[in-house]
């Protein structure tokens, strides 16, 4: 049952991972998804499960045990046995992750918790596994999944209102030119991610093309006064490389701010913006440019 | 042969009983400052990564050149790399192993600490292990663990304690290895792999204790245990959450069942103050992590004893004092970053202190002998979700910066401010080095139902954008930064290691390894560097027959040694 989880961790991890621009991603230990979505960016064969995998029970089963879970344990576990008013959520419980069959629920349920207020109950052995099937068929954790509700709460005039005016967003873009029909483009929550990062993250878990972005330039000022420019290629303290116009590629050693380095992000002003953003005003330019349909 | 005895029983006496090594580790050695060995996940139990040794310093760095390189490979073939070849030895429970790359084959991820002890590299990665010659580099032997699988992010090293090593693998086993022969001594289930713990944490030896740690990204409860590493018998295990009723810290939780989920584990080594016998821990975040409607519903539920900093005594496992830095946390950043053992003035009195830069983004002083709060401050400038900081010097929450359906714009991103990635004391200034990441994520609450929200689960998050990763100097006094140097390659997170010859190794996130030269408050210069690909472990320093080494590990199984021609 823990497989279907890792099949989003693997998709949403490795589409991520292309469009991000942050280079390798940090290797923390939770959530291990970029260490996997590396893995699979490095072109290695897809890995194994991680944790076992029960084979699927026949639907049947799973459909009798769903039935009588609902009339025997929902009243108090929950009818998706995710935890009520009184017991406690079984999908995620020890018992039933140690369980494979019924074999560790069985005598639970046929004699009861009398210090936790949980009577016994007279299924059959094979009536409890069935049950157990059913529960093992529950997905533990929606890990990684993209989110499905509704995003927009923003006010579309107010969005306009701070398009135009206070968030300054006209200096680069147009509603007729760059950013036209960019609601029939785009789902509402990838317009958002847009929002803030300006197209260079944020895009990736949908299917939608990320919008182009100019690349990052460099230019070089050589002691002789020439100056090189391009494409920003490797920068580090002790070497700058770039790609110039035609195509050819050029490095410089970098010593004690020798050669001059100046780098321009086209992006910098949303990167500027990142300590400044209220949400509010995120949300609201999202409701205003999903109109421009 | 007279002679012989005479020397065995010379060796005897000088050490514990039990304990008979010839090429085996001192004990006494754990006690001192790392020189002419790194025993231990840290090089010491201090965690303060600061290294005496002056041999390399900022006048001869530039001379740092190769000594040697191992391309080391996992699985059953990896006996090779360079030099000769011998059998791999395997171990573990799965009948068929679960096939990892990197683990079963392939180029293992070599994240953690390596130990070198007397002129021998012992090295981990996931399911691997090998002793290595420090001279050359080449392999004497190779222990490979056929796994039942689990999460494979990394290995943090090995302990050791005479001549037995100790590692933990991702399927949740404690194994103890001969030193000398790379044989199994003994192994012990430390987790329920059914629960989905996976193991990764550096065991830590002290006296007569194995201190183990576990971790799991599912809801289930955190603890650390101590093992008798001569004969691997559980002595104590610790639960980081309440787990009866009774318990210390349930009336923190909104039920007994949200505490015995709680989460709370304890996956890096901890510090050992020698004076007050006390061990000291970080413990993460509680779970589900990006909910705390269930487990925290009211203000008094702060959930204990999660995303804290927690002092228990090395013999009986029961805890002395605790600090919790983040109540409630929401967004899975826990506080398992090193806690670093400083001893030196506050506010013009002299203290024992234990610092610690959390992945929420903020620095905490404490007093280690008592756990008095004594400073909290911020050192990720970008870090806009809390509200404010309390009396008791904790960060509060501010809740528009949970997780929300139309969404949050937040830093830091999952990985943290901070996250596994040592820190490095410099003890002549005061300083703490801190690799700093300051990511924004959109964070999107992917239901309305907390219940349905277990684990890591119930939340996406998109990264929109980065103000970059630095290297910081926190001066622990005021806990100002004392000079911020952004790293201009973007990446490049790993760890820190200080020298007393004036240097501060660090990753520099473009694939170099670079010495920086320090100046004090000053930003620090970069005067050396080699292009060796991503660096992955925090780079370590000893001396073999007086001349001293760097030692670091790169992509693709690499592992590097530098000195001076």
């Amino acid at each position: 049952m823990h497989a279907r989880t890792r099949c989003w961790t693997l998709f949403s991890g490795f589409l991520g991972l292309a469009a991000t621009t942050l280079g390798r991603p940090s290797l923390a230990q939770n959530p291990p998804r970029p260490a996997q979505a590396t893995q699979a960016a490095r072109g290695r064969p897809e890995r194994a499960p991680d944790y076992p995998v029960r084979a699927p029970a026949p639907p049947q089963q799973v459909a009798h045990g769903q039935q009588l879970f609902r009339s025997n344990c929902a009243f108090c576990h929950g009818s998706d046995a995710r935890g009520g008013e009184t017991g406690p959520n079984l999908v995620r419980d020890v018992i039933v992750l140690r369980d494979q069959n019924g074999e560790v629920i069985t005598p639970i349920v046929q004699n009861g918790i009398p210090a936790r207020g949980m009577p016994k109950f007279t299924l059959s052995a094979a009536e409890i596994s069935d049950i157990a099937a059913w529960l093992h068929a529950q997905p533990l954790s929606d890990r990684g999944a993209p989110s499905t509700l509704d995003i927009l709460v923003g006010n579309a005039r107010d969005g306009a209102a701070y398009f135009s005016g206070a968030g300054r967003c006209t200096q680069c873009h147009s509603t007729r030119g760059d950013l036209a029909g960019i609601g029939a483009k785009y789902d509402a929550k990838t317009i958002q991610n847009l929002v803030v990062s300006g197209g260079g993250m944020g895009v990736g878990r949908r299917s939608a093309t990320p919008p182009k972005v100019p690349p990052t330039t460099v230019a070089v000022t050589l002691p002789s006064g020439e100056v090189v420019q391009g494409e920003l290629d490797h920068l580090s303290a002790f070497i700058v490389a770039l790609r110039q116009p035609d195509g050819t590629y050029r490095s410089f050693a970098r010593h004690d701010s020798i050669p001059k380095v100046v780098v321009t992000n086209p992006l910098q002003w949303h990167i500027d913006m990142l300590p400044k953003w209220r949400d509010s005003d995120i949300h609201n330019v999202t409701a205003y440019l999903v109109t421009l349909k | 042969m007279t002679r012989r005895v005479t020397l065995l029983l010379t060796i005897a006496l000088a050490l514990p009983a039990g304990v008979l090594p010839a090429q085996g580790l001192n004990p006494a050695v754990l006690l001192r400052p790392a020189t002419d060995a790194w025993p231990s996940y840290a090089g010491d139990y201090t965690q303060r990564r600061f290294s005496t040794l002056t041999q390399i310093d900022t006048t001869n760095v530039r001379h740092l050149s190769l000594a040697w390189v191992q391309r080391l490979t996992a699985g059953p073939g990896g006996d090779g790399g360079f030099g000769p070849r011998g059998a791999t030895i395997t171990g573990g429970v799965a009948e068929e192993p679960v096939t990892i790359p990197g683990s079963t084959s392939g180029s293992p991820r070599l994240s953690g600490s390596i130990l070198q002890v007397n002129g021998i590299l012992y090295i981990t990665s996931p399911d691997n292990a090998w002793a290595v010659d420090a001279l050359d580099g080449h392999v004497l032997w190779h222990y490979w663990w056929k796994s039942r699988g689990a999460t494979h992010i990394g290995n943090r090293g090995m302990a050791m304690y005479g001549d037995w090593l100790f590692f933990e693998t991702p399927d949740d086993y404690l194994v103890s290895l001969d030193a000398k022969t790379g044989q199994e001594r003994w192994r012990k289930e430390i987790s329920d792999f059914e629960q989905q713990y996976f193991s990764t944490t550096a065991p830590m030896v002290i006296g007569d204790h194995v201190l183990v740690g576990t971790g799991d990204d599912l809801d289930s409860p955190g603890f650390l245990q101590s093992f008798d590493p001569k004969t691997g018998e559980l002595q104590w295990k610790l639960y980081t959450v309440p787990m009866k009723k009774g318990d210390p810290g349930l009336e923190t939780w909104g039920s007994l069942d949200a505490a015995q989920h709680g989460g709370a584990q304890v996956w890096m080594a901890g510090s050992y103050d020698p004076e007050t016998h006390l061990y000291i821990i970080g413990t993460g975040n509680p779970t589900p992590a990006y909910t705390a409607m269930l487990r925290a519903p009211k203000d008094v539920h702060t959930n204990l004893y999660t995303c804290a900093i927690v002092a228990l005594n090395v013999d009986t496992g029961k805890i002395v004092w605790y600090y919790q830095t983040s109540p409630n946390d929401t967004h899975d950043w826990d506080s398992t970053q090193p806690a670093v053992l400083i001893d030196g003035t506050f506010q013009g009195k002299p203290r024992k202190m234990v610092i610690q830069a959390a992945r929420n983004g903020y620095f905490y002083v404490l007093d280690r002998v008592t756990g008095e709060h004594l400073l909290t401050s911020k050192y990720a400038d970008a870090a806009n979700w809390a509200a404010e900081i309390n009396a008791k010097g904790q960060t509060v929450r501010n809740p528009e910066k949970d997780n929300t359906v139309p969404g949050s714009l937040v830093s830091p991103d999952n990985g943290g401010a901070t996250n596994w990635y040592p820190p490095s004391f410099d003890q002549r200034n005061g300083l703490l080095y801190v690799v700093l990441r300051e990511i924004y994520s959109m964070y999107y609450s992917t239901t309305n139902d907390p219940r349905l929200m277990v684990g890591l689960g119930g939340s996406e998050q998109d990264n929109v954008g980065s103000l970059g990763t630095s290297i910081v100097a926190i001066d622990y006094q005021t806990g100002k930064l004392a000079w911020k140097h952004r790293l201009e390659g973007g990446g490049g997170a790993t760890g820190l290691l200080t020298t007393a010859g004036g240097l501060l190794f660090a990753n520099d996130g473009a694939g170099s390894l670079v010495a920086y030269g320090l100046r004090g408050t000053q930003p620090p210069t970069p005067l050396w560097h080699s292009r060796i690909g991503s660096i992955e472990n925090a780079p370590e320093t000893y001396t073999i027959d007086g001349k001293q080494y760097v030692l670091v590990t790169a992509e693709g199984g690499s592992v590097y040694a530098f000195y001076l021609q």
